[in-house]
């Protein structure tokens, strides 16, 4: 390999790129999609917009699924029965994000959190947000509540739980 | 099952934005590895080739779109997916050919072009989340490693400085590295001052998105012998995929990495890795990888991994060096093509040919590992010479 003195390949640098100095075509495509939520989540769903959490039991592993499913994965077999577990939880683990998904920087930053629900079998959570708290006063393991939208904002979408703020001792 | 050897490797530069396509990558990366195995693409009886998410290219039908550079026409011809475990993933897929007889001599590709999504290739990412549950609260690929390294963080009680030593490590290494994109002689300091992008992930702990091939030559023992005096024999391969419900999981470590991992050892007879592996190219898309990367090959105890990599163990001078090619975070990252990268280093390193790289002590047994999808896939290859 060493006695190749250069490898194979032209970069582009950032000035050639922008003065159009090699030949290229540009075109955006729109896909639009409808995404069926599915017969265990489309349950979850309905349940957040009642305000309530909603997990599934499997009877051979005991585990409360959360988010639910209609089969459980290691068993490979249905799950039996819906269980409502609680709307508080702790933080697993969380960060802090200033970018958006397509790099650009955030006006202002964003605590995203995966967050163990009471109630769902140890370890069994989702991701989302935090919110009315400082990012330097967030922990690993602090309890936190989930903030609702009024109800008749409500639509049955991850998002009708505003965030998650910690809960008060 | 037959013995399968590597017997060439060949690689295109790394870099954002490369003036060549997809198909003129993998030609030139294909090439310069039949070259160096001294055959011609009529000797080659089957190719696989492996690339990332369609989404870059905007071509949905990539490993088709691919084919004609990866010298796949006309013949048995097979494109992979595992995500970032993909580069790894197409030489176990090219081994069972061999290894089974159905080929004698196959060719190895991994591909990747991201810079043609706009504004950023991250944005490609995004499609990967669940499309209910995670997506409206505006996802990016990003959280979801800080998350896993704040969570390692966490548990294993270790800080932003001890991450901070992989990445000043490895872009140090890139710089003996022909294509390395962001080799670099910076500090520690440069890291944790680094722009905060997704905290505790910071500017300098990621690795870049990249344009590049890379590409490999399979054979069968017997025509090994016959074409070359060094090959290299691939002694383990293994690799475990785990649920997409990452939040489901601690992701402090990788358990579907320890049985991805346990797979090769068992095959190559290896019971102690940590004396048994003589260096090894492990998956470092961010800085903290590395070392949670360690931990599930076993290479470290659980949160031992900042420990060895302070005393200066894993430097190329040290008693286990790691990533000696640089990594990811010094050579780059086109996906597919950076985990075959790490197959091709361990290839040259064992064969004595990594040049300014080549680590200091005399080598026998390397190991390449890749991961990838929703921090969920673990794929490892083990080589010999
Ligand atoms: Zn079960």
């Amino acid at each position: 390999m060493e006695s190749k003195k250069t490898l194979p390949g032209t970069p582009i640098t950032g000035a050639e790129w922008e003065n159009e100095v090699y030949s290229f075509r540009k075109h955006s495509v729109q896909l639009r999609y409808a995404w069926d939520a599915g017969s265990a989540v489309s349950g979850f769903l309905e349940g957040l917009k009642e305000g309530r959490i909603l997990g599934r039991r499997c009877n051979r592993c005991m585990r409360v699924l959360v988010p639910p499913r209609a089969f459980c994965e290691r068993c490979f077999r249905s799950t039996d029965e819906w269980v409502e577990v609680k709307d508080t939880g702790k933080i697993n683990t969380y960060s802090v994000s200033y970018v958006n998904n397509d790099a650009s920087r955030r006006d202002k930053p964003l605590i995203v959190a995966v967050i163990e629900i009471d109630g769902a079998s140890p370890g069994m959570g989702f991701l989302h947000v935090l919110g009315e708290v400082e990012p330097s006063k967030v922990h690993v393991d602090m309890k936190v509540k989930a903030v609702w939208k009024p109800r008749d904002e409500r639509v049955g979408a991850i998002t009708d739980i505003k965030y998650f703020k910690p809960l008060e001792v | 099952m037959r013995r399968v050897a590597v017997v060439g490797a060949g690689m295109t530069l790394f870099r954002h934005r490369m003036l060549e396509t997809g198909k003129e990558m993998a030609f030139e990366a294909s090439r310069m590895a039949l070259d160096q195995a001294g055959l011609d693409i009529k000797d080659v009886d089957s190719v696989v080739l492996g690339s990332a998410p369609d989404a870059f290219d905007g071509v949905h039908m990539k490993g088709e779109y691919l084919l004609d550079g990866a010298g796949g026409t006309r013949k048995p011809y097979t494109r992979v997916f595992v995500g970032g475990g993909t580069g790894v993933f197409v030489p176990i897929a090219a081994w069972w050919q061999v290894a089974s007889g159905v080929a004698d001599i196959v060719l190895v590709v991994g591909e990747e072009k991201m810079s043609p999504l706009l504004p950023h290739p991250q944005y490609a990412f995004w499609s990967i989340f669940d499309p209910i549950l995670e997506r409206p609260l505006g996802v990016t690929l990003l959280w979801i490693f800080s998350l896993e390294m704040r969570r390692y963080m966490h548990v294993y009680n270790v800080s932003e400085e001890d991450i901070a030593l992989v990445a000043v490590k490895n872009k140090r290494n890139a710089l003996d590295h022909p294509a390395a994109q962001l080799a670099a002689n910076i500090t520690v300091d440069d890291v944790l001052k680094s722009e905060p992008i997704c905290w505790p992930v910071k500017r300098l702990d990621v690795s870049p998105t990249s344009d590049g091939a890379a590409a490999v030559v399979l054979a069968s023992e017997d025509v090994a012998r016959r074409i070359t005096d060094d090959p290299v024999w691939i002694t383990g391969v293994g690799w475990n995929v785990d649920s997409t419900y990452w939040t489901n999981r601690d992701l402090c470590y990788p358990e579907y990495l320890e049985k991805a991992a346990n797979m090769a050892y068992r095959m190559a007879h290896i019971s102690d890795p940590k004396k048994e592996i003589d260096f090894a190219e492990v998956y470092d898309p961010f800085d903290y990888k590395e070392l949670h990367h360690m931990e599930g090959l076993q290479l470290a105890r659980r949160g031992e991994a900042p420990k060895l990599t302070r005393e200066g163990v894993t430097q190329r001078d040290g008693d286990l060096p790691i990533n000696p090619s640089g990594g990811l975070l010094g050579v780059g990252n086109p996906i597919a093509a950076a985990g075959m990268m790490k197959i091709a280093e361990v290839f040259w390193q064992l064969r004595g040919e990594a040049g300014k790289r080549q680590v200091k002590k005399p080598v026998r047994r390397g190991l390449a590992q890749a991961w990838g999808d929703l921090m969920q896939v673990g794929t490892v290859v083990i080589m010999e010479r």
